[in-house]
């Protein structure tokens, strides 16, 4: 029977390390929630300011090629090798602060809410957006009020793009009127259906329609790239939604869209859907109906604090049950056998472009999730057996067989790696099958690969 | 026997006799599924495409010739010439590189379809009611299987590979308890006899990871096997080189890939294939989505039929999307969630150079909620008389088990 410090790391953080203790109980995950930032200290995301200095040039640098500047050509060029780079890095930040980070809890929490709320960087020349969205948006908002969550998420750059906001005007607004401008349902659907009520709710198309007229005015600043709000996109009328009204002069309508958003996420369809979706990602893709409950009284309770939620769940025994009961997403697979591997920092922290493309891009498209490209503004599925389909499969084989080699050349005896990498939780088949095998590479490849080891 | 069987490449002809001989002692197997050996259901081939996303009929199969058509689509989406198909339909300008299969009568169309969900526009409960081809408007939770899956489980003579998922995508649609083999061309498994032994021992007790290893390891085993015996000096242990990894599953060059390997089955012992085109939510700048989007299904059809040679004339291929979208173009430059749409049929088992459907009209008050094209006809009816034609399967079955609460209708006549 797994310890409860094995099923916290395991099911609440990034797996087990040799390098730190893992969480005693739902104390110490909320303790370590509680305490300071360190991971995103020691490997922050990329700079905001130069994800959209890069975009600039690139919009630059394609009119200079389009008006056949010397030159232009090659400078796009390299404009858009330094964003990849960016983007590399940004991916290869992620995996480390779940590696080395002391709140496994933490990282898990940024995967889900940034999965909760998805962004896509569907604009190439500012692809590194997601992860500016996640350190800005999500990342300092992840322990407070659902309602400040949800509104640093609805007026980021990254999502009012991603769903097609910063175009949608009133079409009696000012510049509906003088650009022949009108709305675009994107955005206010997706709030409604995805990130707080559920789809399940009774709102309705007109619902939809209200709040999309509502959400007018939200925007960007093409110069800086930051949030404005732009009252001459803004829908003059009052809107009603959800039977309440939101009126008042255009200028004053962000007030009112706050106001909005604070209704939506203190609704008891929201507490249901939020507290559902966070269990369904930790503990089990049918939760225990009790779980949910009291989480969603927590939630309910505290106004959609979110720490409560977490509290409720960490506090129920049917989150303390035995682990096995979901399977590792790709992205958490791979953080959590590294985090058993424990690389020195200076290794991961070395990888260059190609190797960081070969040790994790490439393989998490092979695993099935390419890393910022959900499908769709619902995130990756929770359905534990579509992610072990025989081609995802193998591609977790792959890596377990292949990677650790090329990473760590000094690789574990396998024996004792089984007891680093799942402890307690490890089953007689996985030791015998460490204890078999016929080379370190090998050994170690088939802990990774095993069923103990890709279910949490 | 069981490490003979799992450690040596082996060609599907002995993989599949070694299956026969132990086929008995399934339990001491823990790397074999079951496998039959009766006849395949005969010669004819079904490929099930999902668009994903929401393609908008209205601009792809364009009622040009419907008044109040103009009126809706006055700005962006008029851009480029349609090309005129029959009656007052013109298919979009990005259709082009199909139009000779149209002249061949190899691709059609059936207009205003819908699956029976309503009201919510959600493309996710959407996507669920096609895939599992429920009858009610909202999901059905009680349904876990596809319709896909639900036909298989009708079919006599079943085997492992009779039919195929392709490609990374979560396929609903043939979910469910009859056997269906799963892949993507450029997935790979290179694992030593030792590894692969125990691996096998290790996944014993877990079914889920047991039998998609199982798959995992014969289908690398018989694609090795077949690069062999093509002479293309496979290491044996993986599959021909893979092309490389496209960097998202929703860029328009990435659909090549899946129908050629697609095609690759349908050639052998497969007669259905499925996998999805993602990637048509066009809430702005929809003239740009449908580039990219009609550029990769005219590549997927053109792979099919080119990779397919005279397997093409047994072949239809049907592509089915979540819902349509609104009449009226929105304020961005594209359309918003809407009801009725087109779906596609192409191959040269297909009665095509035809617009299939009963056309409702697009006076606001002929609109659904005087906002989407109106449904005339459930799309599971098309899918439904493309099984009956193919595979001979009974109607109740199809109205009942493989599509509950569907009413077929009269036979459209959509196969030649």
């Amino acid at each position: 029977m797994p310890s409860n410090a094995t099923i916290a790391a395991i099911r609440f953080g990034c797996g087990l390390s040799p390098l730190a203790p893992a969480p005693a109980d739902a104390a110490a995950i909320l303790a370590g929630l509680a305490a300071p930032d360190q991971a995103l200290a020691d490997f922050p995301g990329p700079d905001p300011q130069q994800v959209w200095a890069l975009g600039h040039q690139v919009t630059e640098h394609n009119r200079d090629a389009r008006a056949n500047v010397p030159g232009a050509a090659e400078a796009l060029k390299e404009t858009r090798r330094q964003i990849n780079v960016m983007n590399d890095a940004a991916l290869l930040n992620f995996v480390q602060r779940g590696v080395y980070g002391a709140s496994g809890f933490r990282e898990r929490l940024q995967d889900f809410w940034t999965n909760h709320f998805t962004v896509v960087g569907k604009l190439a020349r500012v692809k590194a957006i997601p992860s500016v969205f996640a350190d800005e948006a999500v990342r300092p908002h992840m322990t407070g009020r659902f309602t400040d969550l949800l509104t640093a998420v609805v007026t980021h750059p990254a999502m009012l793009i991603y769903l097609d906001q910063i175009t949608s005007s009133g079409p009696q607004s000012r510049a509906g009127e003088r650009q022949k401008r009108g709305l675009n349902e994107n955005l206010a659907r997706e709030v409604l259906e995805l990130h707080t009520l559920g789809v399940g709710a009774g709102y309705s198309q007109t619902d939809v329609r209200q709040f999309a007229y509502l959400l007018t005015g939200l925007t960007l600043d093409n110069k800086d790239g930051q949030f404005r709000f732009n009252p001459n996109m803004v829908e003059p009328a009052a809107e009603t939604l959800l039977g309440k009204t939101y009126g008042g002069p255009p200028k004053d309508k962000l007030a009112q869209i706050n106001r909005a958003l604070d209704d939506i996420a203190l609704r008891p369809e929201t507490a249901q859907h939020i507290a559902t979706k966070i269990a369904v990602h930790f503990v089990a893709d049918t939760p225990d109906p009790g779980l949910v409950q009291a989480m969603t009284a927590a939630y309910r309770r505290s106004g959609g604090d979110l720490t409560a939620v977490y509290s409720a769940m960490l506090d129920h025994p049917a989150a303390w049950a035995p682990p096995g009961a979901k399977v590792r997403m790709p992205f958490d697979y791979i953080v959590a056998a590294l985090r058993a591997l424990a690389p020195p920092r200076e290794t991961l922290a070395g990888l260059r472009p190609q190797q960081i493309q070969r040790f994790v891009q490439t393989p998490l498209i092979g695993m099935g999730q390419p890393f910022q490209q959900a499908p769709g503004p619902n995130g990756w599925h929770e359905d534990s057996a579509g992610w072990v389909t025989p081609p995802l499969l193998a591609a977790r084989i792959q890596w377990a067989m292949a990677v650790p080699q090329q990473l760590l050349p000094d690789l574990p005896d396998p024996r004792d790696f089984v007891q680093v990498a799942l402890a307690d939780a490890a089953s007689q088949t996985v030791i015998d099958a460490a204890r078999q095998a016929e080379n370190r590479r090998e050994g170690v490849g088939l802990v990774l690969a095993s069923n103990d080891f890709n279910r949490r | 026997m069981t490490d003979s069987v799992l450690s040596a490449p082996l060609s599907r002809r002995l993989f599949l006799k070694t299956g026969a001989l132990v086929g008995c002692s399934i339990a001491a197997q823990p790397l074999m599924t079951t496998v039959t050996f009766a006849a395949a259901p005969g010669e004819n081939r079904l490929v099930v495409l999902i668009l994903r996303g929401a393609m908008d009929g209205l601009d792809v199969v364009r009622p040009v010739g419907d008044p109040a058509f103009a009126g809706y689509r006055n700005l962006t989406l008029k851009a480029g010439e349609a090309l005129p198909l029959t009656g007052i339909y013109a298919a979009h300008p990005d259709l082009a590189p199909l139009m000779p299969l149209w002249a061949k009568g190899e691709l059609a169309f059936a207009h205003a379809v819908s699956t029976p969900y309503r009201d919510k526009r959600s493309h996710f409960d959407g996507q669920d009611i096609l895939e599992a081809g429920t009858g009610r408007d909202v999901p059905d939770l009680t349904v876990k299987d596809g319709w896909l899956n639900r036909m298989l489980q009708a079919m006599p003579g079943l085997s492992s590979e009779t039919a195929f998922a392709v490609g990374r995508d979560e396929m609903k649609v043939i979910l469910g308890r009859a056997p269906y083999a799963s892949w993507a061309p450029d997935a790979r498994l290179q694992l030593s006899a030792q590894g692969r032994r125990l691996l096998a021992r290790m996944y014993q007790d877990d079914p889920m990871f047991r039998t998609s290893a199982t798959e995992a390891i014969a289908l690398t085993d018989q694609m090795a096997a077949t690069a062999d015996a093509m002479g293309a000096g496979s290491d044996g242990m993986m599959m021909a080189p893979a092309p490389a990894m496209a960097p998202a599953a929703n860029t328009a060059a990435a659909p090549d890939p899946l129908a050629a390997f697609a095609a690759s089955r349908l050639k052998g012992d497969t007669r259905i294939a499925t996998f999805s085109i993602s990637g048509w939510d066009s809430h702005a700048a929809q003239a740009d989505v449908l580039k990219r989007e009609l550029g990769a299904l005219c590549r997927t059809i053109l792979t099919l039929k080119e990779d397919l040679g005279p397997v093409w004339g047994k072949t239809t291929v049907i592509a089915m999307t979540e819902f349509g979208r609104t009449a009226k173009e929105n304020g961005t430059g594209g359309t918003d969630h809407g009801t009725g749409g087109a779906m596609l049929m192409a191959g040269g088992a297909i009665r095509g150079g035809k617009v299939y459907g009963r056309w409702p009209g697009l006076d606001e008050a002929a609109l659904y909620e005087r906002r989407d094209l109106m449904p005339t006809a459930d799309v599971r009816a098309y899918a439904a008389w493309a099984m009956r034609g193919l595979y001979g399967l009974d109607k109740g079955l199809l109205e009942k088990t493989v599509f509950p609460g569907l009413d077929m209708g009269t036979d459209p006549g959509i196969l030649a």
